[in-house]
């Protein structure tokens, strides 16, 4: 994670150098590959007994905006922002473990997927009830607001969970106190079999912002570039204390809901029209021509990305499941609580 | 007979009531096209219409508050939640607005919120609860259970009749793994009756839901060890039968009551105060409750496996007891 800003370094709009590019290839390659691991091997081997959702196709929303954040800052992902845990500092093995359902995994067995929470590193994890978080982020907002060290917090959701009363509290509410919250919606056309338009009767969930007062914007969530603009530009005002940003990203699932579905509601051209827009794919293709890499530098990254995917699956396979009676453990937070977590200061 | 599962049987129930009963229709998730989550709803949509299946946002409060809506209109909704952990979206609109509204001021609110609950496919804590004690504690509302696909059927029938909010939780665990004869034509099963599983003299054994299967495979062994059970399915929760529950009870002497659900606050809990109020002159031991630990539904196997009660629980329970 970068430095804590001093409230005054933000107040010109950075372009990603070359470092930063070559990160976020990274990451979105990490992303991509940890994912279809889990979803097209692990699962299907029945080594995840839970459900499987995953964010292919939507990898750069997390990108673009994670890999900006500072110390002290804290996201609260989606269930498919797979990316931002990586970035703020979870290691694939203690995620593979999650996943897994072994006992060094950071929920030690008792919940699965990306319901990762580590305060320390400013994650707050989703709970399957969705727009769930949204309100909380509005807690963890006025709490950086009081400390005045111009940081934020940025909560995803998707454009199902958009409807729910939750999310339209925690705008409402983030608007009026002037939070410094970036609420970034996931729009990717579906949320499990139901369209955008069986969801709102809006054309775009960007017009929303301007209902509770604060910027909507829309901005094409498969081009990582776009997003880290967009994403920037909301954290700078968030982070001046002018409050919180509505941000829409337009995507695709590319993928049924969870690994159980085909996903058979879903016209087959969408698919392929989405598929030319691959985030992964553009950046790369972006990067080559303006010879921040080479080919042979990308091949490294997929090399090394599927290395450290192994390296990560071996390390929870050998992992041990917890003992039955663990389950009793950790029920309170009681004094000498082996649940430690430090509020990210 | 047609041998149905207690998915299929639901679904048949529903089916029959819509087209028994034009004000029937059905809102929710992902039901219509997708024929929801776990299938109850296929093809409802394509048999019905879009005015008799409603796929919804992602609203619960929305979707309960419309349900009441449609119901004060003369209509028969029955809402589905996707899992029934994400009931408590809507519990606002169903704890204050369905609940109240007959006692407030006398108008009927006929309808079902209806969805998957319960642990033992390691859905994590927030696929498996078994949540039906946040409505338990509410006058006004109705709480069904069924542990068979018989009972599915009728008591789905019976609820959407019912003038009554009526919560009803189907077993997630059940759906594809029970499975019996279930008459093709019309039969409800009443609200508030129980039912006896298997008679015995010794121990009284009362449960409901999947549990009703695993205190029979219990009784099953203990019987080899000349431990009779008696297995009451309670079937609705509120109003639960006590009478039948009190019945067995005065017949054995000797009680059991078992939950997937956590202890405290559990029906358990209620049964045993009932129980003991009515019925301690013919008690012959303490009243022993096997129910989940007081934590979240863990996701990890063995944690799982550890949480919920089976069969060994529920036979050393029983051994404890009859040798009281
Ligand atoms: C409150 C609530 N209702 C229903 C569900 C079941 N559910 C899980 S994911 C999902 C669709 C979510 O759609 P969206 O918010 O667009 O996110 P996406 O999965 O498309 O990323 C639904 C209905 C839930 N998890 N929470």
């Amino acid at each position: 994670m970068a430095q804590a800003p001093s409230t005054k370094s933000h107040t010109k709009a950075p372009v990603p150098g070359a470092q930063t590019l070559e990160r976020m290839l990274y990451y979105l390659k990490l992303t991509r590959e940890a994912e279809a691991r889990i979803e097209q091997v692990l699962y299907r081997q029945g080594k995840i007994v839970g459900g499987v959702y995953v964010g292919r196709g939507q990898e750069a929303i997390g990108v673009g905006s994670a890999i900006q954040l500072f110390d002290g800052d804290v996201v609260l992902p989606s269930h498919r922002d797979f990316s931002s845990f990586l970035i703020r500092g979870f290691s694939l093995r203690e995620i593979f473990c999650n996943w897994m359902a072994r006992s060094n995994g950071p929920c030690h067995g008792r919940d699965n997927t990306l319901h990762i929470g580590d305060m320390s590193r400013g994650v707050i994890p989703i709970i399957s009830h969705l727009g769930d978080t949204c309100p909380v982020a509005c807690g963890v907002g006025m709490v950086l607001k009081w400390r005045k060290r111009g940081n934020v917090a940025l909560v995803h959701f998707g454009e199902g969970t958009s409807s729910r009363g939750d999310v339209h509290e925690a705008m409402n509410m983030a608007a009026v106190m002037k939070l410094p919250i970036i609420f970034i919606c996931n729009n990717n056309s579906y949320a499990y079999s139901t369209p955008t338009e069986k969801q709102y009767a809006v054309k775009d969930l960007a017009v929303r912002g301007a209902a509770y007062g604060m910027p909507g914007v829309k901005v094409d969530g498969n081009d990582v570039l776009a997003v880290y603009s967009t994403v920037e530009k909301a954290l700078r005002r968030a982070r001046s204390g002018d409050g919180p940003s509505f941000i829409e990203c337009k995507t695709f699932r590319m993928t049924g809901h969870s690994a159980h579905d085909a996903a058979e509601y879903v016209p087959r051209e969408l698919f392929a029209k989405w598929k030319k827009k691959d985030p992964i794919l553009r950046l790369e293709k972006l990067l080559l021509a303006k010879k921040v890499l080479n080919k042979k530098q990308v091949d490294d990254v997929d090399a090394d990305v599927k290395k450290q995917v192994d390296d990560a699956v071996a390390f929870a396979e050998a992992s041990p499941f917890p003992e039955g009676a663990d389950t009793l453990e950790g029920v309170y937070c009681d004094d000498g609580c082996w649940w430690k977590n430090t509020p990210v200061e | 007979m047609a041998q149905l599962t207690y998915l299929e049987a639901i679904r048949q129930g529903i089916w029959e009531e819509m087209e028994r009963d034009p004000s029937v229709f059905l809102l929710g998730e992902d039901i219509g096209v997708y024929g929801g989550a776990f299938k109850v709803t296929a093809g409802m949509l394509e048999q019905f219409g879009e005015d008799r299946v409603v796929d919804t946002p992602i609203s619960e409060s929305a979707i309960v508050g419309a349900a009441i809506g449609a119901a004060l209109m003369g209509m028969r909704p029955v809402a589905e939640m996707q899992f029934m952990d994400f009931i408590s979206c809507g519990f606002d609109q169903i704890v204050n607005m369905a609940a109240k509204i007959h006692y407030r001021w006398g108008a009927a609110v006929p309808m079902v919120i209806r969805g998957p609950a319960g642990a033992g496919v390691h859905g994590g804590p927030f696929h498996s609860q078994s949540n039906e004690m946040w409505f338990v504690h509410v006058p006004g509302l109705k709480v069904v259970a069924p542990s068979t696909a018989y009972d599915a059927k009728g008591l789905i029938k019976a609820s959407i009749r019912d003038n009554n909010p009526v919560i009803f939780y189907e077993h997630k665990y059940l759906y594809r793994r029970t499975k019996e004869d279930v008459p093709a034509q019309d039969f409800v099963v009443p609200l508030g009756k129980a039912a006896v599983r298997r008679e015995g003299s010794d121990i009284a054994l009362i449960t409901y839901g999947a549990m009703v299967w695993t205190a029979l495979e219990a009784a099953e062994s203990l019987a080899k060890e000349g431990i009779s059970l008696e297995v009451v399915d309670l079937r609705t929760l509120l109003p639960y039968d006590e009478q039948c529950v009190l019945s067995s009870v005065r017949k054995c002497s000797k009680v059991i009551l078992l939950h997937e659900d956590t202890r405290i606050g559990g029906l358990a809990g209620e049964l045993a105060a009932v129980i003991a109020e009515k019925a301690f002159e013919d008690l012959d031991g303490p009243i022993v409750r096997v129910t989940a630990p007081d934590t979240p539904v863990p996701f990890s196997p063995p944690l799982e496996e550890f949480f919920l009660p089976n069969v060994q629980k529920i036979a050393d329970a029983a051994r404890q007891l009859a040798a009281y």
